[in-house]
């Protein structure tokens, strides 16, 4: 015996009983909610390791239905320029004697661009390779450069993995909340 | 009862980072204002219908006269003429606006001298914020006695919209209300100053957000 439930019966308050008759689509049910379990803790592992601060909450608040993708177009213009920028200084570390001003210039603009999307470990870094620029203090540079390096790597991932599962969240959010 | 409060007023946002463009131009859409952002200080000029130097007026289309501007907002940092740079420019409404050798247009600047293309504000009285992502007290005084109504600190925040219709409300009604000036520049230099307060502030907020 086949049993229709069209979209417009509240389906959660019926849960029980069409986990039995609707085994069909329940499992997309869970698979739903777990994705959405999962993007949550992401984004709360972002924010609690440092990662992101606040900043990246007022991109948020930016976002509705007019600009319905901000946050990851903001955050993809952002790691367009800090590429370009992170190579430029990479370029510049090289020559010899130093062009500290010069290097100072490429990281005010990285860390300014840091600043926007909220990229708190990144701007935190840029300041420490900025004390050593001002110091003319080579070797300091370099090494924490690396480290600006490393951050600006692990966030561009962190940040790819969030967005992709954003998206995948996205639509089947949507389909979820239709019983309600 | 006064129309003025429902009007939308145009903002030119000048930023040569496309990253900030985007974010300033969105900031201001979401705040009812409308936006022209241009990525430098020249370009800004043009928008303006005022020129660094004298042009022949084939390149300045008509329209650049209609373009009604009420506020600027420009980064201080940026290549070529900085912030402050076209703040003076604006203040001080160096050059004529276009010159040409024919005659029709030769009236027509000779018609513009009594007219302003602002219709009836003066260029130099369009108030001008400076944006930036650095916190130097001698660089904030430097732009607030160069005629700047305010300076922002990067990233901008959208709570820092609400400072710019005032701006330009008093800029209206400037013979009306002369002492205004006073208490507003007192309190432009402690948007700068209560940096070092806000980051608590916005801490605070931190806790109100769910983070689903």
């Amino acid at each position: 015996m086949a049993l229709h439930f069209s979209s417009a019966h509240p389906i959660s308050a019926l849960h029980p009983l069409l986990c039995f008759f609707l085994h069909d689509t329940y499992p997309e049910m869970e698979y739903a909610s777990g994705l959405q379990r999962q993007l949550a803790s992401m984004k709360k592992n972002l924010f609690d390791q440092g990662y992101l601060d606040e900043q990246f909450y007022q991109l948020e608040e930016l976002q509705d239905e007019s600009s319905p993708n901000f946050v990851e177009e903001v955050v993809t213009l952002f790691f367009r320029d800090s590429s370009r920028l992170v190579a430029n200084i990479d370029q510049a570390l090289q020559k010899y004697p130093q062009d500290f001003r010069r290097l100072d210039n490429f990281m005010h603009q990285l860390k300014g661009s840091a600043s926007s999307i909220g990229a708190a470990k990144m701007k935190n870094e840029c300041t420490s390779f900025r004390e050593f620029c001002n110091k003319e203090n080579r070797e300091g540079c370099l090494r924490s450069f690396q480290k600006v390096k490393k951050e600006h790597a692990v966030l561009k991932q962190k940040l790819e993995n969030y967005f992709q599962l954003l998206k995948q969240v996205g639509p089947v959010d949507k389909a979820t909340h239709s019983g309600n | 009862m006064a129309v003025v409060a429902e009007a939308q007023f145009h903002v030119l946002a000048v930023d040569d980072s496309l990253m900030d463009r985007k974010l300033i131009e969105r900031l201001l859409k979401t705040s009812s204002f409308q936006v022209t952002a241009v990525d430098s200080g020249s370009r800004a000029l043009e928008v303006l219908g005022l020129s660094e130097g004298l042009t022949s007026s084939s390149a300045v289309s008509p329209a650049h006269n209609e373009i009604e501007v009420n506020l600027v907002i420009t980064d201080y940092c940026m290549p070529g003429m900085t912030g402050y740079d076209l703040l003076k420019k604006i203040k001080v409404q160096l050059m004529l606006p276009h010159i040409s050798i024919s005659w029709t247009c030769f009236e027509r600047f000779m018609g513009s001298l009594f007219v302003s293309h602002q219709g009836s504000s003066s260029l130099k009285d369009i108030p001008v914020v400076i944006m930036s992502s650095e916190n130097v007290p001698s660089r904030i005084n430097r732009c607030l006695e160069g005629g700047a109504q305010e300076f922002f600190l990067k990233p901008v925040q959208l709570s820092d919209m609400k400072r710019l219709r005032p701006h330009i409300l008093k800029g209206k009604s400037k013979e009306q209300q002369p002492q205004e000036e006073e208490t507003s520049s007192t309190s432009n230099k402690r948007k700068a100053m209560d940096e070092e307060l806000s980051p608590e502030r916005r801490r605070l907020k931190l806790s109100n957000y769910s983070l689903i």
